[in-house]
């Protein structure tokens, strides 16, 4: 109980709110302790730290950056290079159709000059032949004409050149009527080759 | 023997005795525990007692458990620079920046200590066999507050210039003239005293309380338990009451810690921008 009574009384001599100088400067020291732990070590560790990490973080970022616009640069450039083939492709495509275009006109211009002079040679040809044959078949017809008519009428007919004028006016007369003919039945060409089928 | 230890002794005699003086209530005697040794520095006396001995542990610890985790920080941090940097992240990022504004992180070295000065003092309160937190005597908050109140009025007097920075506290921008002879003192005595008061205060009074509640819950089981009557069976109730307070005094401690922080830098905040 005395103890007690002691206690409050000593109890009594306490302000709280009045605290001692001494212990006020105990714990200016014993911050002071902590902040300069904190100023010199702590915060500065810590800031750069932060610094280190941020600058990894976007040290990575950039690096992925870069990575993509070089994989983006050479896809273009694929790009391109493949449009550029594709516009090569096509142009030698289209040079070498209008090529062969030419080939071929050239070719059947060619064949068609050749086709000409073949056909042109040709009717030259048939022309002169059929010359000699008229030539010929005038001649010979001629000929049998006069021997025929010789034996006919028995007498030779002394002046050459009168029987051949005969004869001559007669086949011309021929001619002239076999022409006739010709036209009038719209088939064109030889007088001299009549085909016999319409009779 | 502790202050506690000694009311032990006083509930258990006063039953080994007549059993008639009942529970003594342990009183301001808790924070005045018997000095271990004395000395005088230029007239200024200081005592060496179970409180500062707590006090040199509790700062020695936080220096020492700060430096360990800050040494050698990695870009991956490990377990320890992980707990370290999201304390320190916190009131950097939490208050210096977000609170005390964009010309903040400069200050944020000196919330950091102040934070985790102030929780390692608080955490003593429940640590076994330290049991009482330095900030429960009242010298402590009020040196610290009395620090903040300097370096808030420094920095308001350094970023707006002592002419500015008093006059918008004496006369608040954007308040009538009549008003001022109401609101001219009230500014005064918030800004000068009132602030600073209340730092200390409630750091103080929250420590102090939280304390006194642990001891009485506890020795009151104690009491309940050897009173030897139909008490006993409210003894459980007085040790569940010491645990749960033990949980709440943590949930102090934190909050503590962090509201004093999160006021100065509200109170920074104010010196380096300009009142609107």
């Amino acid at each position: 109980m005395v103890d007690t009574m002691l206690t409050w009384a000593a109890e009594a001599e306490h302000n709280p709110l009045l605290p001692p100088l001494g212990e006020i400067i105990i714990g200016l020291i014993a911050f002071a302790v902590v902040l300069f732990v904190v100023f010199k070590f702590v915060a500065p560790a810590f800031e750069k730290a932060f610094v280190a990490r941020r600058d990894a973080i976007e040290g990575g970022i950039e690096r992925a950056e870069a990575m993509q616009a070089e994989a983006k640069a050479a896809l273009e450039q694929y790009r391109a290079q493949l449009a550029e083939a594709r516009t090569e492709a096509a142009q030698i495509r289209d040079a070498a159709r209008a090529e062969g275009q030419q080939i071929l006109e050239e070719l059947r211009a060619q064949a068609q000059e050749e086709s000409a002079r073949i056909v042109a040679r040709g009717e030259e040809q048939l022309t002169a032949q059929r010359q000699q044959v008229v030539n010929q078949l005038r001649g010979e017809i001629g000929a049998l004409a006069v021997d025929l008519a010789g034996r006919v009428v028995g007498e030779s007919l002394a002046d050459d050149a009168r029987r051949s004028g005969t004869v001559d006016r007669f086949l011309d007369e021929l001619d002239g009527m076999s022409a006739g003919t010709a036209s009038a039945d719209g088939r064109g060409g030889n007088s001299a080759y009549v085909p016999q089928g319409d009779r | 023997m502790t202050p506690s230890a000694l009311a032990l002794v006083d509930v258990l005699a006063a039953e080994g005795g007549g059993g008639d003086s009942g529970f003594q209530a342990p009183g301001l005697g808790e924070f005045y525990p018997e000095v271990i040794g004395s000395f005088s520095v230029l007239g200024v006396s200081f005592e060496i007692t179970r409180i500062t001995i707590i006090l040199w542990i509790a700062t020695l610890a936080i220096s020492a458990l700060l430096l360990a985790m800050a040494r050698n920080p990695k870009i991956v941090p490990g377990r320890l620079q992980f707990l370290g940097e999201s304390g320190y992240s916190l009131v950097r990022d939490g208050i210096a920046r977000d609170v005390v504004g964009p010309k903040g992180l400069p200050f944020a070295p000196f919330l950091v200590a102040l934070f985790f000065f102030i929780l390692a003092n608080n955490l003593m309160s429940i640590i076994p066999f330290a049991q009482i937190s330095p900030m429960s005597k009242f010298a402590f908050p009020l040196l610290l507050a009395m620090i903040c109140w300097v370096i808030y009025i420094v920095v308001g007097i350094r970023n707006q210039g002592a002419g500015k920075y008093f006059k918008d506290i004496l006369f608040l921008p954007g308040v009538p003239k009549p008003m001022y002879v109401l609101v001219t003192p009230i500014e005064i005595l918030q800004n000068f005293i009132v602030r600073p008061f209340t730092l200390a205060v409630r750091l103080f009074a929250n420590m102090f309380a939280g304390h006194m509640l642990l001891v009485v819950f506890s020795l009151g089981a104690v009491y309940l338990f050897q009173v030897g009557n139909y008490s006993v069976i409210f003894g459980p109730v007085s040790v569940l009451m010491a645990i749960v307070m033990t949980f709440f005094e943590l949930l102090v401690i934190f909050l503590q810690a962090y509201v004093f922080t999160v006021l100065m830098g509200t109170y920074l905040n104010g010196s380096i921008e300009a009142e609107h």
